[in-house]
C-alpha cells in the first residue's frame, strides 16, 4: 500500500527511507523531505500545548495528484513518514494509524538494542556477512515491506 | 483440542517420558531437543513428526508445556498404530499401545528395567531395536548415567549384566554426555564402569579408553579450563569449549579438552547425528555465566541494562552488528535489558559465533528463556533436574499401572474430561421432565440415525431404564449432551457416548417413572419409531374406545399392528395377548366378523362399537388383534412420537378410564393400562426380534383379514356418531400431546444451543 516509507532522525536526516517501485525512489526522497516542513509546521501548530499532549498521528500531511503523505512523529521527534497511491482508495484513516503504529513499534525494537547507536542508519543487511542479517533491523525491514505490499 | 485420556500405564510412561525430556528439571516444559529426538526415535517420517508437533501446539506455543508433550506422544502413539492423525484420534482411538520409541526410549526402558522391580516387559516392548549409529554408542553410556544418581550405579551395573540391553539403547543427546562430565568433578570415577561396556562400539574403543583417560583428566581440569578459557575474550575462546556445545559425546569432549586426540573429536562429533542439540548450554557453560553475570549483577533475578551487556559482549570483538543480532536472539522480551537466560543465551551465541558457527535466524529453543513462571526454576542445574527424574522411577511402580495423581492434579482439565468421558455405563439418570420431553428426544435421536449406531442406543436405554427409574443427578460433560444432538460430531463414533447421550436426553426428558410396570425399559430411540405409532394407535384407539384386554399380562403383547387405511376404535387392543393367540385370533376373526356386527365393517365406529358392545374378554381378545392392526392403521402419524412417551400412555390411561366408563367397559380400564403399556414397552424393546416378527406376522394376518371383513351399514348413524365423538376426543388428547412435545422440542433445542455454546468456549482451550 504504501509505496515509499521513511524514518527521519530529529535532526532530519534519514534514518531509513525505502521505496517501492525502486527506481523511482529519487521522486520519494524528495516528496518526503519537502514533507518535513509540513511536520515541521504542524508539530509548532500545537507546541504551546504540551508535548505530550501532542497526538502522535499528524494525519495526512499534503496530498499529490498521485500520492498521499502521511506523518507521525514520536515524543524523541522522530518523525516516520508514509507515501501511499492515492489511487489506494481503500486506505483510511485508521488504517494509515494502524500502521504507523506498527512502525512505531518496529522502530522501538530497534531502539532497544544497545548494539544500536541512535542516528545509525538502520540497515537490515550486516555488510560483512550477507548471510547474517539483523534480526531487529531485518524485521524492522520486512515489516515495511509488508506494509508496502499489503494491499498492492 | 479436548482433553486427554490416558490410562494409567499411559500416564505414568508419559511422565516418565517427559521426566527424560525435562532436562532442565522445569517441571513444565520439556527440552525441545530432547523432544525432537524423541520423536525421531519414534521412527515416524519427518512430516508425519511435524504434524504431531503442530497438532499438539508446540509449534504454536513454541515449547512443549507438559500437556503438549502428553498430546505429541498419544499421537505419537496413533500414528505408530496407523491411525490417521487428527486431534480427536487422540481420544477416541481406543486401546493404543504405548508409543514406541526405538531408540533413547529403550535406554530409558532399560534404566527403569533396572530400577524397577522385573519390568521385563518394558524391555520386551522395546527391545526390538536397531544398534544405534557407532557415533551415537557412547554418548548412550553417558546417557546411562545421566538420569539419576542412584539408578546410574544400578544401571552401571546392569550394563555388564545386560549387553544384549545396551547397544539398544541409543545415543543420548550430547547433552547427556555433558551433564555427566559435568558431575564429573563428583564423580570421576565412576565414568569408568560405564566406559567398560564402550568396546561394544569398535570406532569408540580407542576413543573411549583414551577419553576415558582424558576424563579423568578432564575431571581433574574441570574448574579452570572454562575459566581461563572464557573468560578472557581477546584469546581465542577455548574451541573446546566451543566444541562441548555441539552433540559431541563425553569422550569427544574430553578429548577436545586435552587436545591430544582433538581430531578424533572433531570427528566424532561430525559424526554425531543430527537431531541433536546444538545448542545446548553446558552445565559448566552455564555456571561460567552465571558467575560472569553476576560481574556485572550481582542479582541473579534481576537485569543486565543494556549498556552494561554493550560494553560486556564488545569485549568478544565481535562486530556490532553481529552483536546487535544476537541481542536481538538473546532479549525476548524486547525489554532491553538481559535476565539470567537471556545472558546466558547471549553469551552462548557469542561463544558460538566466536567459533565460527553461524548465528541463527532465530534463538535455538534449548536457549530460549524460561518462561516467566518457570524463573524460579531457572537456575536449576542438572543434578535438581536427575533428582528429579530419579524421584520418577522411584514413585513409579514397577508395573506402570498405577495413575500418577500428580498427573491427575495438575492436568484438572484433562482428568475431567476423561472421567467425563469414562463414565458411559451406569449412569443414574434424573427424571425430571415429563415423559414426553423423553419422547421427544428419542424422537429427536431417531431423526438423526447417521452414524449412531442402534444396537447400542438401544442396549443403553435397556441398561438405564432399570436405573433411569431412580432420581439421581446426571453428570454428563457438556460434549455429550451436544453430542448427542449432532451425530456427525466426532464423538458420535463413540457408541457409549451416544448411549450417554440418549440416557441423558431421557433423563432430561426424566419422566416421572412408569406408575405402574416398573421395568419397561424407556422409550427406545429410533427403531421402535414405527412401532411407537401403531403402538399409539392402539393407547389412542384404548382411550378413547376403552381398552380391553385379556388378562395376558404376563406375555408381551404382540406386534401392534401397523397402521392400517381403516381403523376400528376398537377396544385397546394391545393387551396381553400371545402372538399365537393374536394370530389365531386374526385367523379367527374372519369367522368372527359376520358374527359381531360391531367389526362387520373397517370403520372405526363399528369396532367402536363392537367394543362397547362387546364385554367379553375373550371377544375382545379376539377383537385385539383386528382392532389393534385397525387402530393402528387409523391413527399413524400422530401417534408416532405420542407413542413413546409414558406420559402418553398415563394420558391415555387415564382418558381410557373415562372412556371405558363412558363405554361402559369399566372392568376393562384397570387392566388396559399395564398392558398398553406394556405393549409400549415391547415396543420399544425393539431388538427383540420375535416380537417384530410377531408384529409382522399379525400384521401380516390382519391385512390379510381385514379385506374378508365386510362392511355393514347398519346402525351406523348411531356408531357413527359415537365414534365421531371419541374421535374428537382422540383429536383432543393428540393435540394437547403435541403442543406439550412441541414445548419439550423447544426446550431441549434451547439446551442443545447453550451446551454448544459451552462446548465452544472449551474448546479453545484445548483446540490447536
Amino acid at each position: 500500500m504504501a509505496v515509499c516509507v521513511a524514518v527521519i532522525a530529529k535532526e532530519n536526516y534519514p534514518l531509513y527511507i525505502r521505496s517501492i517501485p525502486t527506481e523511482n525512489e529519487l521522486k520519494f526522497h524528495y516528496m518526503v523531505h519537502t514533507s518535513l516542513d509540513v511536520v515541521d509546521e504542524k508539530i509548532s501548530a500545537m507546541g504551546k500545548a504540551l508535548v505530550d499532549q501532542r497526538e502522535l498521528y499528524l494525519g495526512l500531511l499534503y496530498p499529490t495528484e498521485d500520492y498521499k503523505v502521511y506523518g507521525y512523529v514520536t515524543n524523541s521527534k522522530v518523525k516516520f513518514v508514509m507515501v501511499v497511491d492515492s489511487s489506494n482508495t481503500a486506505l483510511r484513516d485508521n488504517e494509515i494509524r494502524s500502521m504507523f503504529r506498527k512502525l512505531h513499534n518496529s522502530y522501538t525494537d530497534v531502539m532497544c538494542n544497545p548494539f544500536y547507536n541512535p542516528g545509525d542508519h538502520i540497515q537490515s543487511r550486516a555488510p560483512a556477512a550477507p548471510l547474517m542479517a539483523v534480526s531487529v533491523r531485518r524485521a524492522f525491514d520486512s515489516m515495511v515491506t509488508s506494509m508496502m505490499i499489503q494491499v498492492c | 483440542m479436548e482433553g486427554l485420556t490416558l490410562s494409567d500405564a499411559e500416564q505414568k510412561y508419559y511422565s516418565d517420558l517427559f521426566s527424560y525430556c525435562d532436562i532442565e528439571s522445569t517441571k513444565k516444559v520439556a527440552a525441545n531437543g530432547r523432544v525432537l529426538e524423541l520423536f525421531r526415535a519414534a521412527q515416524l517420517p519427518n512430516d508425519v513428526v511435524l504434524q504431531i508437533m503442530e497438532l499438539c501446539g508446540a509449534t504454536r506455543l513454541g515449547y512443549f508445556g507438559r500437556s503438549q508433550f502428553y498430546i505429541a506422544l498419544k499421537l505419537v502413539a496413533v500414528a505408530q498404530s496407523g491411525f490417521p492423525l487428527r486431534v480427536e484420534s487422540i481420544n477416541t482411538v481406543k486401546d493404543l499401545p504405548l508409543p514406541r520409541f526405538v531408540a533413547s526410549k529403550n535406554e530409558q526402558e532399560s534404566r527403569h528395567a533396572a530400577s524397577y522391580s522385573s519390568d521385563s516387559e518394558n524391555q520386551g516392548s522395546y527391545s526390538g531395536v536397531i544398534p544405534p549409529p557407532p557415533g551415537r554408542g557412547q554418548v548412550k553410556k553417558g546417557s546411562v548415567s545421566h538420569d539419576t544418581v542412584q539408578p546410574r550405579t544400578s544401571a552401571d551395573q546392569q550394563e555388564p549384566a545386560s549387553p544384549v540391553v545396551s547397544p539398544q539403547q541409543s545415543p543420548p543427546t550430547s547433552p547427556h554426555t555433558w551433564r555427566k562430565h559435568s558431575r564429573h568433578p563428583s564423580g570421576g570415577n565412576s565414568e569408568r564402569p560405564l566406559t567398560g561396556p564402550g568396546p561394544f562400539w569398535s570406532p569408540f574403543g580407542e576413543a573411549q579408553s583414551g577419553s576415558s583417560a582424558g576424563d579423568a583428566v578432564w575431571s581433574g581440569h574441570s574448574p579452570p579450563p572454562p575459566q581461563e578459557t572464557w573468560v578472557s575474550f581477546a584469546d581465542t575462546p577455548p574451541t573446546s569449549t566451543l566444541l562441548t556445545m555441539h552433540p559431541a559425546s563425553v569422550q569427544d569432549q574430553t578429548t577436545v579438552r586435552t587436545v591430544a586426540s582433538a581430531t578424533t573429536a572433531n570427528e566424532i562429533r561430525r559424526q554425531s547425528s543430527s537431531y541433536d542439540d546444538p545448542w545446548k548450554i553446558t552445565d559448566e557453560q552455564r555456571q561460567y555465566y552465571v558467575n560472569q553475570f553476576k560481574t556485572i549483577q550481582p542479582d541473579l533475578n534481576g537485569f543486565i541494562p543494556g549498556s552494561a551487556a554493550k560494553e560486556f559482549f564488545t569485549k568478544s570483538k565481535l562486530p556490532i552488528l553481529e552483536l546487535s543480532h544476537i541481542w536481538e536472539l538473546s532479549d525476548f522480551d524486547k525489554d532491553g535489558a538481559l535476565t539470567l537466560d537471556e545472558f546466558c543465551a547471549a553469551f552462548h551465541l557469542v561463544v558460538a559465533r566466536k567459533n565460527g558457527y553461524d548465528l541463527p535466524e532465530k534463538l535455538p529453543e534449548s536457549l530460549m528463556p524460561k518462561l516467566i513462571d518457570l524463573e524460579d526454576s531457572a537456575d536449576v542445574g542438572d543434578q535438581p533436574g536427575e533428582v528429579g527424574y530419579s524421584g520418577s522411577p522411584a514413585e513409579a511402580p514397577p508395573s506402570k499401572s498405577p495413575s500418577m495423581p500428580s498427573l491427575n492434579q495438575t492436568w484438572p482439565e484433562l482428568n475431567q474430561s476423561s472421567e467425563d468421558t469414562a463414565i458411559v455405563h451406569p449412569v443414574p439418570i434424573r427424571m425430571t421432565p415429563s415423559k414426553i420431553h423423553m419422547q421427544e428426544m428419542e424422537l429427536k435421536r431417531t431423526g438423526s440415525d447417521h452414524t449412531n449406531p442402534t444396537s447400542p442406543l438401544l442396549v443403553k436405554p435397556s441398561d438405564l431404564s432399570e436405573e433411569s427409574k431412580i432420581n439421581s443427578s446426571v453428570k454428563f460433560a457438556s460434549g455429550n449432551t451436544v453430542d448427542g444432538y449432532s451425530s456427525s460430531d466426532s464423538f458420535t463414533s463413540d457408541p457409549e457416548q451416544i448411549g450417554n447421550n440418549v440416557t441423558h436426553q431421557r433423563s432430561h426428558s426424566g419422566t416421572s417413572p412408569d406408575n405402574t410396570a416398573p421395568p419397561p425399559p424407556p422409550p427406545r430411540p429410533q427403531p421402535s419409531h414405527s412401532r411407537s405409532s401403531s403402538l399409539d394407535m392402539n393407547r389412542t384407539f384404548a382411550v378413547t374406545t376403552g381398552q380391553q384386554q385379556a388378562g395376558v399380562v404376563a406375555h408381551p403383547p404382540a406386534v401392534p399392528p401397523r397402521p392400517q387405511p381403516s381403523q376400528a376404535p376398537g377396544p385397546v387392543v394391545h393387551r396381553p395377548v400371545d402372538a399365537d393367540g393374536l394370530i389365531t385370533h386374526t385367523s379367527t376373526s374372519p369367522q368372527q366378523i359376520p358374527e359381531q356386527p360391531n367389526f362387520a365393517d373397517f370403520s372405526q365406529f363399528e369396532v367402536f362399537a363392537a367394543s362397547n358392545v362387546n364385554e367379553e374378554q375373550d371377544d375382545e381378545a379376539e377383537k385385539h388383534p383386528e382392532v389393534l392392526p385397525v387402530e393402528k392403521a387409523s391413527d399413524p402419524a400422530s401417534s408416532l412420537r405420542v407413542a413413546k412417551t409414558d406420559s402418553k400412555i398415563e394420558e391415555k390411561t387415564a382418558a381410557s378410564v373415562p372412556a371405558n366408563v363412558s363405554k361402559g367397559t369399566t372392568p376393562l380400564a384397570p387392566p388396559p393400562k399395564p398392558v398398553r403399556r406394556r405393549l409400549k414397552s415391547e415396543d420399544e424393546l425393539r431388538p427383540e426380534v420375535d416380537e417384530h416378527t410377531q408384529k409382522t406376522g399379525v400384521l401380516a394376518a390382519v391385512l390379510a383379514s381385514q379385506p374378508s371383513i365386510p362392511r355393514s351399514v347398519g346402525k351406523d348413524k348411531k356408531a357413527i356418531q359415537a365414534s365421531i365423538r371419541r374421535n374428537k376426543e382422540t383429536n383432543t388428547v393428540l393435540a394437547r400431546l403435541n403442543s406439550e412435545l412441541q414445548q419439550q422440542l423447544k426446550d431441549v433445542l434451547e439446551e442443545r444451543i447453550s451446551l454448544e455454546v459451552q462446548l465452544e468456549q472449551l474448546r479453545p482451550f484445548s483446540h490447536l
